[in-house]
This record gives C-alpha cells, sequence and structure tokens, in this order.
C-alpha cells in the first residue's frame, strides 16, 4: 500500500509540474490541482497508514491500549482540500476572466506587465 | 485571563470584516467602519505589545486543548511588534484607500477582504503551529488574489495570473514540507518541534526539509532567483493595495524564516552559506533592477525585493547582532515601504502617470508636500539620522565581526544603488522641469478632489513618516527592543517554556 | 437540459436533499458529517434545480442572495467561537455544553452552532461561485 501510494504519490507531482511548465492557462490550473492532490495524499502517507485501528479509548480505560491510526492527517487534508476548492474556483474564474480580457490563453503572450516602459 | 489578550487582535479584525460585510453596497458606511475599526484595533495592538514588552511571552491555546495538542497563540516580543506595526500599517492604509480608491471598485468588498487581509497577517504572526501558519497564509494569498484583480484591468489580470501561479506553488511547496515534517516527528506545535526535530536521527532529510521551506517562504518573500512574480504584479492595482502588499505580504514570508530559521531548524554552515549567498543575489538584482526602471511603482516594487536582502543576510549571519540588525531593518522597511507607495499613489493622483521620464515640476507645485514626501524617500536610502542608517550599521559590523566580506560589499552596494534611484527619482519627478502631460479625461484628479479625500489620503503619508521620523530619532529605544527581539530568538527557551506550560 | 422527467424528478429531491443535509448537519458530531458536507450537499440540491429548471426559478425560489448567508454563517460561526471568552472567560473556541440531553440534537454545545455558521457559509459560498460562473457563461 505504501509503495503504491509512493508511486502515485510521485507520478502526481510529476504530471503536476509538466502540466505548469506548459504554455496554456487551462494545463496550469490542471497542474496546480494535481500538486495540491499529490502533497494531500503525501499528508496522508506520512501520517502512516494503520488500517482498522481507530483512534478511539475503549470505556473502562483512560489510555489506547494498542496502536491506532492518527486521525490527525485526516484533519489536515480535510483543512488543505476546502483551501484549494477555494483557490482552484477563483483561478477558473480568475483564467476566465483574464482570457476574455486578453483575448489569449497563451502565457507566453502575456507580458505586457513585464514589458519595459 | 490577561492571556486572552493575544487573540483580541484577531477577533477584531474578524468583527470588523463580518461587520463590514452586512455593509456590502453602502460605501459611506464602510470607509467610517474601517477606520474606527482600525484604530481599535490599532489601541489592541499596543495593549498587547505593552502586556508583552512588560510580563514577557504570553500564549494561550485554542479550544482550551494542551499543547502540544491544540493550536496555540503565542506573542512575544517578535510577534507583538510585528502585529503593532501591522495594525499601524492597516490603519494608515485602511484611511489611504477610503481617499484614493474609486467607489466602483470599492463596490466589489475592497474593504471587507481588506480586513480579512489583516486578520491573515495578525494570524500569522501570532501562531505557533506550523500548520495553522499554513492556513493563514492561505487566508493572505486568497484575500491578496481578490484585492489585486478587483477592477478587472487587463494588466491587473495578466499579473494576477503570475502572482497567483507562483503564490500557490508556494503554498504547495510549503504543504510539502509540513507533510515531511509531520511525518519525521508527529507534531506540529512549533515549541515542540524545536525539541523534536533536534532529537531527529535522518539529518539529511531533515536538511532537505529546512530546504523545501526555504524555497516555499523564499517565494513568498521574494528571494532570488524567486521574484520574478513581484515587479510584475505590484505595480498593478490600486495604490492603496501595492501599499499594503510592499508592506507587509513579502515580510510576512521574512518572518515565517526568521521564525522557522531560528526556533525549529538549526542553521548549519551549508544553510548559512545558501542564506548568504541568496542575500548577496537579491540584493545584487533588487538594486539593477530598480535601476533600470521608468515606472515609479516599479522602482519601488525593485526596492522592494532589494531591501529583502538585508534582513536575509541578518539572518544568514545568526549571530544576535546580526539578527538584532536585521529586525531593526524589518520594523523600519515595513513603515517606510508603505509609506512609499502612498506618495506613488498620491503622486499619480496629481499626474496622472507613472513614468518619471514625463513626470516632473512637482517641486515647483507643491513644495510642502515634496518635503513631506522626502523623508521616507530618503530614509529608505538610510541618510543618517533617518531610520534606514542604524540597522545597516549592526549589519556592516557583524558582517566584519565575522568576516562576510562579500555581504558587506553587497550591503554597501545596494545602498549606494539605492541612493543612486532616489537621487535620480527626486531629480526627474521633482525637480525637473517636465513635459506638458495631456488632460485625462473623467480621471479623479488631485486638486479636484474634495478636502476630505484629500485629507483622508494625506494624513496617513503624515502618520506614517512621523513614525518613521521616530524610528530615526528614538533609534535607541527601537534598537532595544531588537536586541530583546534577537536575544529571545536566539534563546528560545523562553517561548518553549510558555507554550508547553513547564 | 429540460428534460420533464428531471424537472419532475428535481422537484421532490429539493426538500429530500434539504432535510438529508440537515441531517448530516445534525449527525456531524459523533459520526460522519457536518456543517461542510451538509451545506455542500444542501448547495447540490439547489444546482439540481437549476440544472432541471433554469437559474430563474431557482434564483425567484431562494428569494435571497445567497451571498448573504456568508456573512450571517461567519456571524453565528464568529459568535460560537467568542462565547467562551464572553461567558467562561476560557480561551477561543472551548466546547460550552448544556447540561442536559435534548431529544433529536442530543447534547447541545457551541459546536454545533459553529457547524451551523460553516453550513450557512458553505451554501452561500458554493451558490455564488455556481451561480456567478454558470451566469457569465
Amino acid at each position: 500500500m505504501e509503495i503504491l501510494l509512493a508511486v502515485m504519490i510521485g507520478t502526481l507531482y510529476a504530471a503536476g509540474i509538466y502540466m505548469i511548465l506548459r504554455r496554456s492557462l487551462v494545463k496550469l490550473i490542471i497542474g496546480i490541482i494535481l500538486l495540491g492532490n499529490g502533497a494531500n495524499l503525501l499528508i496522508f502517507l506520512l501520517g502512516r497508514i494503520a488500517k482498522g485501528a481507530p483512534p478511539i479509548i475503549p470505556e473502562d480505560s483512560k489510555v489506547f491500549l494498542e496502536a491506532y491510526s492518527d486521525p490527525l492527517p485526516q484533519a489536515l487534508i480535510l483543512t488543505a482540500i476546502v483551501i484549494s476548492f477555494g483557490l482552484q474556483s477563483f483561478a477558473i474564474v480568475l483564467v476566465k476572466r483574464a482570457h476574455k480580457v486578453v483575448k489569449t490563453d497563451d502565457l507566453d503572450e502575456m507580458n505586457a506587465t513585464d514589458e519595459y516602459s | 485571563m490577561i492571556e486572552q489578550l493575544v487573540i483580541y487582535p484577531l477577533v477584531i479584525q474578524m468583527l470588523l470584516a463580518i461587520v463590514l460585510m452586512f455593509f456590502w453596497s453602502r460605501i459611506k458606511w464602510q470607509r467610517v467602519i474601517s477606520i474606527i475599526g482600525s484604530v481599535v484595533n490599532l489601541g489592541m495592538a499596543v495593549w498587547l505589545f505593552v502586556l508583552v514588552w512588560q510580563n514577557g511571552t504570553q500564549s494561550i491555546q485554542a479550544g482550551n486543548w494542551e499543547a502540544p495538542f491544540g493550536i496555540t497563540f503565542v506573542a512575544d516580543t517578535f510577534a507583538a511588534t510585528l502585529v503593532l506595526l501591522t495594525s499601524i500599517a492597516g490603519l494608515a492604509v485602511s484611511s489611504f484607500s477610503a481617499g484614493s480608491v474609486i467607489s466602483a471598485r470599492l463596490k466589489f468588498g475592497f474593504f471587507p477582504i481588506y480586513h480579512f487581509l489583516l486578520l491573515g497577517l495578525n494570524g500569522a504572526f501570532l501562531t505557533g503551529d506550523i500548520f495553522n501558519l499554513y492556513v493563514w497564509f492561505e487566508i493572505i494569498i486568497i484575500t491578496s488574489f481578490v484585492l489585486l484583480t478587483i477592477g478587472g484591468e487587463k494588466a491587473q489580470l495578466e499579473g494576477a495570473v503570475k502572482y497567483f501561479t507562483l503564490n500557490i506553488l508556494a503554498s504547495i511547496i510549503f504543504l510539502t514540507a509540513i507533510a515531511v515534517l509531520y511525518g519525521l516527528t508527529g507534531s506540529l506545535n512549533m515549541a515542540d518541534l524545536a525539541s523534536k526535530v533536534a532529537a531527529v536521527e535522518n539529518r539529511t532529510l531533515v536538511q532537505v526539509n529546512a530546504l523545501l521551506f526555504l524555497v516555499g517562504f523564499g517565494i513568498k518573500s521574494a528571494l532570488f532567483p524567486l521574484y520574478f512574480w513581484l515587479p510584475a504584479s505590484y505595480h498593478t492595482p490600486p495604490s492603496a493595495v501595492s501599499a499594503i502588499f510592499g508592506g507587509l505580504l513579502t515580510k510576512v514570508g521574512v518572518y515565517a524564516l526568521i521564525r522557522v530559521f531560528t526556533l525549529i531548524f538549526e542553521v548549519d554552515p551549508f544553510l548559512e552559506n545558501v542564506l548568504l549567498a541568496v542575500a548577496v543575489l537579491t540584493l545584487f538584482s533588487g538594486a539593477v533592477g530598480a535601476i533600470v526602471q521608468n515606472n515609479i511603482r516599479k522602482i519601488f516594487s525593485y526596492l522592494v525585493i532589494c531591501h529583502i536582502g538585508y534582513m536575509i543576510a541578518g539572518l544568514g549571519m545568526m549571530t544576535e547582532v546580526a539578527i538584532t540588525g536585521a529586525i531593526f531593518y524589518l520594523i523600519h522597511d515595513i513603515m517606510v515601504k508603505t509609506n512609499l507607495f502612498m506618495v506613488s499613489g498620491v503622486i499619480y493622483k496629481i499626474k496622472a502617470n507613472h513614468n518619471i521620464r514625463k513626470l516632473g515640476d512637482l517641486y515647483a507645485e507643491y513644495p510642502k508636500l515634496s518635503l513631506l514626501f522626502a523623508v521616507p524617500l530618503f530614509s529608505l536610502v538610510g541618510v543618517p539620522p533617518l531610520s534606514g542608517f542604524w540597522p545597516k550599521l549592526s549589519l556592516i559590523s557583524e558582517g566584519w565581526n565575522t568576516e562576510n566580506f562579500t555581504v558587506i560589499a553587497a550591503i554597501l552596494f545596494a545602498s549606494f544603488i539605492t541612493l543612486v534611484v532616489i537621487v535620480k527619482l527626486w531629480g526627474e519627478v521633482f525637480w525637473k522641469t517636465g513635459e506638458k502631460l495631456p488632460e485625462v479625461r473623467n480621471f479623479p484628479y488631485f486638486n479636484k478632489l474634495s478636502k476630505v479625500k484629500r485629507t483622508q489620503m494625506l494624513a496617513p503619508i503624515i502618520f506614517l513618516t512621523l513614525v518613521t521620523l521616530y524610528l530615526g530619532f528614538g533609534a535607541g529605544n527601537i534598537q532595544n527592543l531588537a536586541e530583546r527581539i534577537a536575544f529571545e530568538l536566539m534563546d528560545n527557551q523562553e517561548y518553549i517554556n510558555t507554550v508547553l506550560r513547564k | 437540459m429540460k428534460t420533464i422527467i428531471l424537472r419532475t424528478a428535481s422537484n421532490y429531491m429539493l426538500p429530500l436533499l434539504l432535510v438529508f443535509s440537515v441531517f448530516i448537519l445534525l449527525r456531524g458530531h459523533y459520526l460522519p458529517g457536518g456543517g461542510f458536507v451538509g451545506g455542500l450537499i444542501a448547495s447540490i440540491a439547489f444546482v439540481l434545480h437549476a440544472f432541471a429548471n433554469g437559474l430563474e426559478d431557482t434564483r425567484k425560489l431562494i428569494r435571497f442572495h445567497p451571498g448573504f448567508l456568508m456573512p450571517a454563517g461567519l456571524t453565528v460561526s464568529f459568535l460560537s467561537g467568542i462565547s467562551p471568552i464572553i461567558f467562561a472567560n476560557k480561551p477561543l473556541m472551548t466546547g460550552l455544553w448544556y447540561p442536559h440531553h435534548l431529544p433529536i440534537v442530543g447534547n447541545l454545545g457551541s459546536a454545533l452552532f459553529f457547524d451551523i455558521g460553516v453550513f450557512l457559509v458553505v451554501v452561500g459560498v458554493t451558490l455564488t461561485i455556481i451561480f456567478t460562473i454558470s451566469e457569465s457563461a
């Protein structure tokens, strides 16, 4: 499971970076989404995967009796997902507006603000 | 519970933002509420600062969960100082935007978003939890995207695409770094991490992780070679927005760098060399970039980059005196850069142009204003006894003691180029006899604005100029403050003990 | 997509999904669920209605601008967040609990109000985003 996840995270990062390096605006956003998913999976993997061991203390005890899966990574991932949800919807609107105003989706042609004046 | 005070700057900003959202389309009310609220917030920040100054570091656990399990908010002297500076700059920019930003833009929720931005800044300074820091960073960037694109002009959207891409990339790198750190130590509380990271056996991974943090925060604080988003975007939004961006956004990155590398990671010789090399190159490239530009706000954008180099140089030398210099410079830079972008806004309102080749005559037309503008311009250069001079003194003397002569050379070079740039700007904009600029139709020229608006624009500049003058003439007090912050950063035991309640 | 099947179905689905979203909201404290998921389900209900009947009908159905839910929800969450500071002099977001067991809801605490606020904000944000995007498309 760990190896499968590691390979998947690597693929997601690689694909995301490749997409970001393309010139099209839409591919840029796809790249960002892939990278964000890769990072979320990385948190999930690094929080140690323990199957079938919920972090619940038995009723007649005060501490955990055996190894348990860490609930924190899931909270972190949920937060990160919510944040990236907001960012991505903003990105889509931004790209749409930019495409309408600048009339191109080629990043190489979006250089008016870098030009020397 | 007097520690409750730590959270008040956040509560006030949040409350302000919510109240302002209810007044979504009533711009007049928004202006008044924003300014009054900022004054209240400034009062809170002063109170917090005095408390921390007298009683030492304060911390509070959100949700009453004990550290290191809950989210901690910590106000040490460093954080309290930065919250105070944020409140001062926030009040100034709030008043300035009430006067200068046209109502067509204010209608899209400028003020609520602006106060969410300040909430994010205060949160980033006060939090003691690394993942919480990430969340505050995200609040900062989401709100800054909105402020950057309000109005939707072509240049704004183009700049926003670049700003957006690189800042999201920085966030993802930051998140990756947090994931690795959590995998290594199983903790997110910064005070707890301090001891746990030191105990990790896999030093290579720790070093790689430190570099990930360096790259993530480096993009946000516009270090060489990661700064290209900054001059591409900072000159596009209204000047009020540029002012808060130029004054505070990159400085949050610097704050995070200083915090992470003094508290969590030990700076080994390799990292020290990386930081110093980056600082030297940042100083060099920012200075060279500033000298060739003609757009007044692009000049200031490159100067923002250039002067980040001083703080990183101080961090890279990693001695108490060097950090003192870096902290003093940080304090000075926040005040002056905010002020300078507002000055550029007033110049634009007077002349309807940003190109220094075309501007001119300002001294002949507005002699009093020009003298006012001269103070921030020349304290940026560091003409003694103005505020930019004193921190450079600490930095250079410490560079001499630690035998980092390249750093001294870079600091002197950058100061010299800044002087050249500012003198050129002064000559071109204020003294030169400019060409006759064509009248722009429907442009809200400065002399046609109502008296209230003009006061709203000039009062913050006067206010920040007075603060800058105090930083220069009261340099002894600020030096004391910076020394105390540097001492607390180098000897982080008080921070850790306060958070973990030992 | 104005097929008669979808339109008829969506009329029944809307109240059903809304009730379901409230159910998810309430069970969220001890079981999977909560304000965020509940809010998404509620907004899905309205989005489905908008797909079937057109945006204008949905707007008429909601009556006010969904953006208004954002400050309203934020206020509820904010108040529940600072209530421990005001009432109990405890740190921000400490859970305050009503001591007795209530029918249907279970134990009543400030966390529930926080979740209700999140619910409202999520509905407001999602609907504003989707309405804005589909309006200008």
